[in-house]
């Protein structure tokens, strides 16, 4: 089972939708019972960075996502739930899980820019991912984004997509069996699908 | 490259999907279930549905109807229409709903902009504007709920929706609506030049060249209703959608 970690950020209801248009059963779920049964975590997430981690507090789930995480539990982190992955983020001052190295900041970006980032864009790939397995069967894939802040890795090699905004950014991470999407899959079309499809499919669990 | 988001706009009325000219001659389109389900075919940007009597008859959003067609929607969908409560936007969220587009009730007051963006963040909240010219030819906030011209000066509106926390602004012409004869461009580079937020042009678009001109103008993204959904001379009720090469074309 795949579960949806609820702290109270965002849509989720997005998540399990297209989870269930290819075929898999998920749950929206905060209790720490059912997310240590889990095979899978998504870590969705939408809104501020310190109000995420206290929720997260609140619900007792950081030490336990983190158990998961490192125990070899495939995690899948979302827009928010990215940017919760690394140590830190410019957006606030607490901690983040940190399961990949490297902190969050805010775009600064020339006039003309708008500030968020947001609608379809494309990734370049930075090495073979099993999220991106298979991607060649599309002319070119494109996602949905909606942020302000991006995600900066210490470890060249844990990124593993960029995008073009005004300049390069980092818009998905991976280390072991940890995978940060900046953007929303379960709100780009067949891309998105195949994306979770290949989470859940190809990822080991 | 960040691509024009280009975005079908849905009216509902009575649980199907209607087309307006000029906010008045409403005609019957379709099941809107079934306009989510071609629009995911053609893999649309975005989808915005207005529900344009809610706030006209005090009622509040179809939760039923929003859900299903959440149920549906692959892309990011928009909804507007009767929405008077922070409960209502925490429902609509929680219903799969990106974006909450709220238009009569901030022309009383924006404390509910203020209230639910502090929550869910400037990006997910949406003002949409229904702007009139009036005899002097001088732009006017219309408010359909009223059926007559509010008494908020557009740009002062605009701006203080914007400090309120409105993180994206639907700028809709009711003179260009469902005419097809092109956006009012002077209204988008007025409305642009005045904000910091995203604008979307909404109100006019009758061909792929006219939503080429507003992207000129400045506007972030392209609403149209009509556009999308009717084809040839004798608009043929058919949903229809740009391919990703002919947008590319577009934008380039």
């Amino acid at each position: 089972m795949t579960a949806i970690i609820d702290y109270g950020m965002g849509n989720l209801g997005s998540i399990k939708n297209m989870l269930k248009k290819i075929g898999y059963a998920s749950e929206i779920t905060a209790d720490p019972d059912l997310i240590r049964k889990a095979e899978r975590l998504i870590l969705p997430g939408v809104g501020a960075f310190d109000k995420a981690m206290t929720n997260l507090e609140d619900l007792q789930l950081i030490q336990l996502i983190k158990e998961k995480a490192i125990g070899g539990t495939p995690l899948l982190g979302i827009c928010l739930g990215m940017q919760l992955l690394s140590e830190g983020s410019e957006e606030g001052v607490l901690p983040g899980l940190g399961l990949i190295p490297g902190r969050v900041k805010k775009f600064v970006l020339p006039a003309g820019y708008k500030v968020p980032h947001m609608g379809w864009n494309t990734v370049d790939y930075q090495r073979e991912s099993l999220l991106y397995a298979n991607f060649g069967i599309f002319e070119e894939a494109r996602f949905y984004f909606v942020h302000s802040y991006h995600f900066v890795c210490s470890e060249e090699q844990d990124a593993s997509g960029l995008t073009e905004y005004a300049q390069i950014f980092t818009s998905s991470v991976e280390k072991g069996g940890v995978y940060g999407v900046q953007f929303h899959p379960e709100k780009s079309h067949k891309f998105g699908m195949q994306m979770l499809r290949n989470f859940i499919e190809l990822v080991p669990c | 490259m960040l691509r024009t988001r280009v975005i079908p706009v849905l009216l509902l009325r009575n649980k199907g999907l209607v087309k307006t000219v000029r906010f008045d001659k409403s005609k019957y389109i379709g099941d809107p279930i079934n306009a989510v389900r071609l629009f995911n075919d053609k893999e649309v940007d975005e989808l915005v549905f207005l529900d344009i009597d809610a706030s006209v008859e005090n009622r509040k959003p179809d939760f039923e109807l929003i859900k299903n067609i959440a149920s549906e929607c692959f892309m990011p969908l928009g909804y507007g229409g009767g929405i008077t409560s922070f409960e209502d936007i925490a429902r609509l969220f929680a219903i799969g709903v990106e974006k909450v587009i709220i238009n009569s009730t901030a022309l009383l007051s924006l404390d509910l902009i203020t209230q639910a963006s502090e929550v869910y963040g400037d990006q997910s909240i949406v003002l949409c504007v229904d702007v009139q010219k009036n005899i002097w030819g001088k732009y006017q906030v219309y408010s359909r709920k009223k059926a007559k011209h509010s008494r908020n000066d557009l740009i002062t509106y605009i701006r203080e929706a914007q400090d309120a926390g409105a993180g994206e602004i639907i700028i809709n012409s009711v003179d260009h609506d469902g005419m097809m004869q092109g956006y009012d461009l002077g209204l988008i580079q007025k409305v642009v030049a005045a904000t910091r937020v995203p604008v979307v042009a909404c109100g006019g678009a009758g061909s792929l060249v006219d939503l080429q001109k507003a992207v000129l103008a400045g506007a972030s993204g392209v609403a149209a209703g009509s556009l999308f959904i009717y084809h040839g001379p004798h608009k043929a009720v058919l949903i229809n959608y740009p391919t990703q090469n002919e947008l590319k074309q577009l934008f380039a």
